[in-house]
């Protein structure tokens, strides 16, 4: 370990006198800076001499902190009235480039952070004008849907099957799985209490309507938030820092018919269809603490089967077909919203996965009212 | 006398509405390698992207082919953009296609042509820019020379009438640099492209520019105009010749932009 550099601060009447010693390197800048800085400050003479005939070694740090000191408020004539003496003949250029730049200490005000008022203003803004993009995209890409419907071999279908393979069938074991776990989960907690009262087989009910309701389109829909949401916004935010996407723009291919459409039309397709996997592997999953409890395989088949109805079932696929566009939906315009700079393409994943899992469950909500008013 | 190709009108360039260069006026010629010249970060590949009608401009007009490109939309803007090819800085290749498929996606979506014809075309671009070998890599496999080359390639694909390229020389060796000089003059010979180029190399400037405008950072505007070997002698700026020459001395006593 070197030694940190020493200092010494004399003041005679009008000139403050500072003489440095030792290696003014990184390490030994960062031991003396905030001391020095200080120091020199509280001597508020208009003179300062920098002694620095016993430094021994600088870089472009130590030079950097030169030019700081001699930059000190001095009432503005700083530079006229310091001084620098003794410095090594190799270093002076180090010293003339530090000075090449003006250090204005009002560089760092732009870090004073926002009052709480102000920050919040900026964030009502922010979200206000975040939905008014969010609408308008919807809208556009409505608007691209509806206009290739009427051309459909303009859709790319080649990438389509490719994003449903990838976005559906490479995600039936994580839907599996997690369909399962919650189907036997929610079986062997129901059975304690049901057995009090010798029902146990009504679970085969509870599971049943819940899990083809709410459970399997819910469970899919949020898997489907991690896993595809975040991956589009991946893969288009990293086209888009790329300038891939302005390449496609002056292809005059338009991105949203070109990435974006095939994409909402893959994953519109396979939410419903790894829905119906979810809904089965639930059931199945009760079946299991059934099965445990003593009860035949059939009578719960019966169970289930006698007291879930079509409109139960078709009322879950139909939400999610409007999950599926949300979460495509939003997965595409977080990564087209994607700003410069590689850590923006991770900011705009996190966003695509919280928005469209705000989205689902909002919309979750939307869809139980509807269906209570029409009676499903 | 020859007819004009593009046509910038009091153009205003940059980002959010904040104009980084001002009141920007000027023309190219059909079949006229015209090069945007000016130092690093002043707002080349800004009005480069103004120009392809990939940003709008602040105010102004960007008119190619009597058309103007800003208030275009629909089928109009996409015929015009496919009278155009742009290589971009940094490649813009898109990552998930080897080098072939990038060259071939363009002919696919305009044009009829069998599969194998847009194959041998696409072939045949690559090997103008000496890229066959490439052919089946990703970009991620490709050098910086060899990426910018494939991005020449691809804009090239459509043989368009106008090819815009930014910094293309740049990352290539001298002798490949040489080569791309030599198909820019070719092209240009024998199909009448006009070319507009973003480039600091001063030797391919010198060497095939016809014209230059050379946009500075300080006045947000052109400070001079000219062919380039016209521009070299010229000492009435100091701050072109001092560009032109390489020379550093002369620029910070004489045009110091802080004195
Ligand atoms: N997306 C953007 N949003 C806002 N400002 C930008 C953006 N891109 C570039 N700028 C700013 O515009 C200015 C000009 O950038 P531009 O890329 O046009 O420079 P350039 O002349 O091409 O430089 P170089 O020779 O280094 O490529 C720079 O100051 C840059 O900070
Ligand atoms: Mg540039």
């Amino acid at each position: 370990m070197s030694q940190p550099p020493q200092f010494t601060i004399t003041t005679a009447t009008n000139i403050t006198t500072l003489c440095l010693s030792g290696r003014l390197d990184t390490k030994g800048v960062a031991a003396v800076w905030q001391r020095v800085t200080i120091a020199v400050g509280r001597a508020k003479s208009p003179t300062l001499i920098i002694n620095l005939g016993e430094v021994d070694y600088m870089d472009m740090a130590g030079a950097a902190f030169i030019s700081h000191l001699k930059n000190l408020d001095h009432n503005g004539t700083a530079k006229e009235r310091s001084q620098v003496n003794g410095l090594k003949s190799a270093y002076t250029p180090l010293l003339v480039l530090a000075e090449k730049t003006d250090i204005k200490p009002a560089i760092t005000n732009h870090l004073s952070p926002h009052s709480f008022v102000e920050q919040t203003g900026k964030n009502v803004a922010d979200f206000l004008y975040d939905a008014k993009t969010f609408i308008s995209f919807i809208g556009e890409l409505i608007f691209a849907m509806v206009s290739s419907l009427k051309a459909p071999k303009n859709i790319r279908w080649g990438e389509t099957f490719l994003m449903a393979e990838r976005a559906g069938v490479d995600a039936l074991p994580i839907v599996g799985l997690i369909s399962f776990i919650v189907g036997l989960v929610m079986a062997f907690q129901a059975a304690i209490p049901m057995k009090m009262f010798g029902a146990e087989l009504y679970v085969a009910n509870l599971i049943g309507i819940a899990t083809v309701r709410e459970l399997g389109p819910l469970m899919t829909a949020i898997v489907l938030a991690g896993r595809s949401a975040s991956a589009f916004a991946a893969e288009i935010g990293t086209m888009k820092i790329n300038e891939e996407i302005d390449a496609l723009t002056v292809m005059g291919m338009d991105p949203v018919k070109f990435l974006i459409l095939p994409r909402v039309i893959a994953l519109t397709m396979v939410t419903p269809l790894l829905t119906i996997f979810a809904n089965l592997v639930g059931i199945l999953g009760g079946a299991v603490v059934i099965l445990s409890l003593g009860y035949p395989l059939v009578a719960y088949y019966n169970q289930v089967v006698n007291f879930v109805t079509w409109q139960d079932f078709t009322g879950g696929i139909i939400k999610c077909f409007v999950f599926g566009v949300l979460i495509a939906a939003t997965g595409c315009i977080r990564g087209y919203q994607t700003q410069m700079g590689s850590s923006a393409v991770g900011q705009s994943t996190t966003r695509a996965v919280v928005s469209s899992i705000v989205l689902i469950a909002v919309f979750d909500g939307i869809f139980s009212i509807m269906y209570y008013y029409m009676g499903v | 006398m020859k007819q004009t190709a593009i046509e910038v009108k009091n153009l205003s360039a940059g980002y959010n509405n904040q104009a980084i260069m001002e009141n920007l006026c000027f023309e190219i010629l059909s079949g006229e390698i015209f090069v945007i010249l000016g130092g690093s970060g002043c707002g080349k590949s800004t009005v480069l992207k103004h120009m392809i009608g990939l940003i709008p401009p602040v105010t102004g007009k960007i008119i190619i082919h009597g058309q103007d490109m800003v208030t275009a939309q629909g089928k109009t803007k996409n015929s015009l953009l496919q009278k155009i090819g742009v290589a971009f800085q940094n490649g813009a290749l898109f990552g998930s296609m080897t080098v072939l498929e990038n060259v071939m996606l363009p002919l696919k979506e305009y044009t009829d042509l069998p599969m194998d014809a847009i194959e041998t075309i696409a072939r045949v671009k690559l090997g103008l820019v000496d890229l066959e070998q490439g052919a089946f890599l990703l970009p991620d496999e490709l050098s910086g020379g060899m990426r910018k080359r494939a991005a020449i390639a691809r804009a090239m694909a459509l043989d368009p009438s106008i090819l815009f390229l930014d910094e293309p020389s740049a990352g290539l060796d001298p002798l490949t640099s040489a080569g791309l000089d030599k198909l820019i003059m070719d092209l240009r010979a024998s199909l009448g492209i006009t070319f507009v180029i973003v480039t600091h190399e001063l030797e391919s400037i010198l060497a095939i520019a016809d014209r230059t405008i050379m946009l500075e950072k300080q006045t947000k505007g052109i400070i001079a105009t000219g062919p380039p070997k016209q521009l070299k002698q010229d000492k009435s700026n100091p701050y072109v010749y001092n560009f032109f020459n390489r020379n550093l001395e002369l620029r910070n006593i004489k045009n110091d932009p802080k004195s």
